[in-house]
């Protein structure tokens, strides 16, 4: 994932480009306690069921919520340091919170709720330009009109608007598209998708859907009962079979590829890769275009000799690297490799054994299904 | 008309009474029902009794008290004695004094309710978007507290309009200065001038009615978030 370079954030390089976070809140009931070291720029995703502490960690980072016991940098500026005393107060941090429903002021219209944050914060420090915020979100059309008047994909663009404005050095977005149903947040993902390209400013994503994560992410914390169990880039960590992610239905690797070829007689497009390439429905983007998809394990098989009596269209060779105990007992898990793009395949336990996998082994791989991640 | 000089000036001393009261009111009691709507502290449940009280007690105890508090011997008496502004009981400014407690619920409450209904989630939003305490009390709070603070205005400009026995314990019944239409209906009444008495009891009806009406037009107003 290339992140465009005109910065708009650019004077802001602390002596690390880096967020350091760690947070203890202990309540009646719950613990949080994190200690995160996060890339100072891309989209973060925290991912974890509910109550696995994904918003408390945001509430601290925001400053909503003070952690007993906290320390956070943000790209070189100090935010909570508890032990020296320092707790900076929500409104003199410079974020951009985006609320699971839009949170719009009601008695304001669109215009003047996007005002709202911009005209409190310095000219001199505003670097997000105005135009650039309507045409990135599409919303120049609504300004005019009152919250209750606008769709809920609208309103969680607005918010979105709204929090950009205040020329954020951190963009915090908690679980942003949860109140949505499907067709509203098909409509806001390419919208998400523009802010990670166009804007270089660092976003922490909560989510607990792993097709957002698979699709805006750059990096991936996993969190549960408060606690990290997992962090890194996206492909290495959804890649991992050691983490409970692997063990559900819809285990599976994310790839990032580009657009090689259209095939304009049988209406097909190669998609290529680190490692290797398939074939998809024709895609409408052009050839370069960077595109994201998902393999499902369950919808890899393996083989070991290339079968030419199949109608399946996507044979890729890999190695063998892992072998791991599945979700149920009839099932395992099969890490493979092309060049150095991981796979995963899920399959019975008995054909595992029939075909004789071990790790080395050069096997084929038949991809049944690609999941392309704009759908 | 059948409205006598003394009429008309206990009409005009009512209004004049409620008016002042109600602008008391909302000063003193948009802090204490901010407070009361967000506080998590103890004294949450005894303040809000106290403030409550006038509900339920006969205004002749609350007037009592007052009496006694403002009286020669009593301690806001002896300091106002000691300022040199005499005693306050039996005055206008005892009067208003004395309504400021007896309406304090009826603006207290629903400002209360509006401020509770508002949630944190505004005041958070209002926070990331770098506007301090102040800022989102004044350009967020109050403009979603609206219809609350109608409602409460609304209450305790009529509750005082209407009150009774407290005025007749700390205000008397001086022509001009504590006579208000509810003792002057009161006077008819006695003196049997029930031509005057309907004269003012039946404008009392039609202005609590409307007043009510207003009230309950008001309340398609709602806060909260979209």
């Amino acid at each position: 994932m290339s992140i465009v370079t005109e910065t708009i954030t650019n004077t802001i390089t602390g002596p690390a480009d880096s967020i350091r976070a760690r947070f203890q809140v202990n309540y009646s009931g719950f613990e949080l306690n994190v200690d995160l070291n996060l890339p100072g720029r891309g989209i973060t995703a925290l991912f974890g069921h509910s109550g696995s502490g994904k918003t408390t960690c945001l509430r601290c980072i925001a400053g909503l919520e003070q952690a007993t016991d906290g320390y956070l940098d943000i790209n070189g500026e100090l935010w909570q340091d508890t032990a020296a005393g320092i707790f900076i107060p929500t409104h003199k941090r410079a974020l951009g919170y985006v609320f699971q429903e839009a949170s719009l002021f009601p008695h304001l219209s669109v215009k003047r709720n996007l005002e709202y944050g911009m005209r409190r914060v310095a000219t001199n420090v505003r670097k997000v330009p105005w135009d650039r915020v309507m045409k990135l979100l599409g919303i120049s059309h609504l300004l005019d009109r009152m919250p209750n008047r606008l769709s809920g994909g609208e309103r969680q663009r607005v918010g979105i608007a709204r929090a950009l404005l205040t020329s954020p050095r951190l963009l915090l977005m908690d679980e942003p598209l949860a109140a949505l149903d499907l067709k509203r947040k098909n409509e806001i993902l390419p919208y998400l998708e523009r802010l990670h390209d166009e804007l270089d400013i660092p976003i922490l994503y909560i989510s607990h859907s792993p097709d957002e994560v698979a699709r805006l992410a750059d990096h991936i914390v996993l969190l549960d009962q408060g606690k990290v169990i997992a962090e890194g880039g996206l492909q290495e960590t959804m890649a991992r079979l050691d983490l409970p992610m692997a063990f559900t239905e819809n285990a599976g690797v994310v790839i990032a590829a580009r657009i090689a070829e259209h095939d304009d007689v049988y209406h097909l497009t190669r998609l290529e890769f680190s490692g290797g390439s398939v074939l998809v429905a024709r895609r409408p983007e052009p050839i370069g275009q960077p595109l994201r998809f998902r393999i499902h394990a369950r919808d890899i098989s393996l083989a070991t000799s290339r079968a030419e009596d199949t109608s399946i269209a996507n044979l890729v060779p890999a190695t063998t690297k892992e072998i791991v105990e599945a979700d149920t007992p009839a099932h395992v898990l099969v890490k493979l490799e092309l060049g150095n793009t991981p796979l995963i395949a899920r399959i019975t336990r008995r054909s595992c054994d029939q075909l004789k996998i071990v790790p080395g082994m050069q096997l084929w791989a038949q991809v049944k299904a690609v999941a392309l991640l704009d759908q | 008309m059948h409205l006598s000089e003394l009429d008309v000036a206990a009409i005009w001393l009512t209004l004049e009474l409620a008016t002042l009261t109600t602008a008391l009111l909302l000063c003193i009691g948009t802090p204490i029902a901010w407070w009361l709507a967000r506080t998590r502290s103890f004294l949450k449940g005894p303040i809000g009794a106290v403030v409550a009280l006038p509900l339920v007690l006969p205004p002749t105890v609350l007037g009592f008290y007052l009496l006694v508090f403002m009286g020669p011997n009593g301690p806001a008496g002896q300091l106002t004695q000691a300022l040199g502004l005499g005693t306050l009981p039996f005055t206008f400014t005892g009067l208003v004094i004395g309504s400021v407690f007896y309406s304090m619920p009826f603006v207290v409450q629903p400002l209360q309710n509006a401020f509770e209904a508002i949630g944190d989630r505004p005041l958070e939003v209002a926070a990331t978007l770098r506007a301090n305490a102040w800022d989102c009390f004044f350009t967020i709070v109050l403009p979603l507290a609206r219809p609350g603070i109608i409602t409460a205005s609304i209450l305790g400009f009529a509750h005082t309009v209407g009150e009774f026995g407290i005025v007749l314990m700390i205000g008397g019944n001086i022509p001009g200065r504590t006579r208000t239409i509810s003792v002057q209906i009161f006077n008819h009444v006695e003196a049997m001038e029930f031509t005057q008495a309907h004269w003012l009891a039946g404008g009392m009806v039609f202005f609590s009615f409307f007043v009510l009406l207003a009230l309950y037009s008001s309340r398609r107003l709602k806060p909260g978030l979209s």
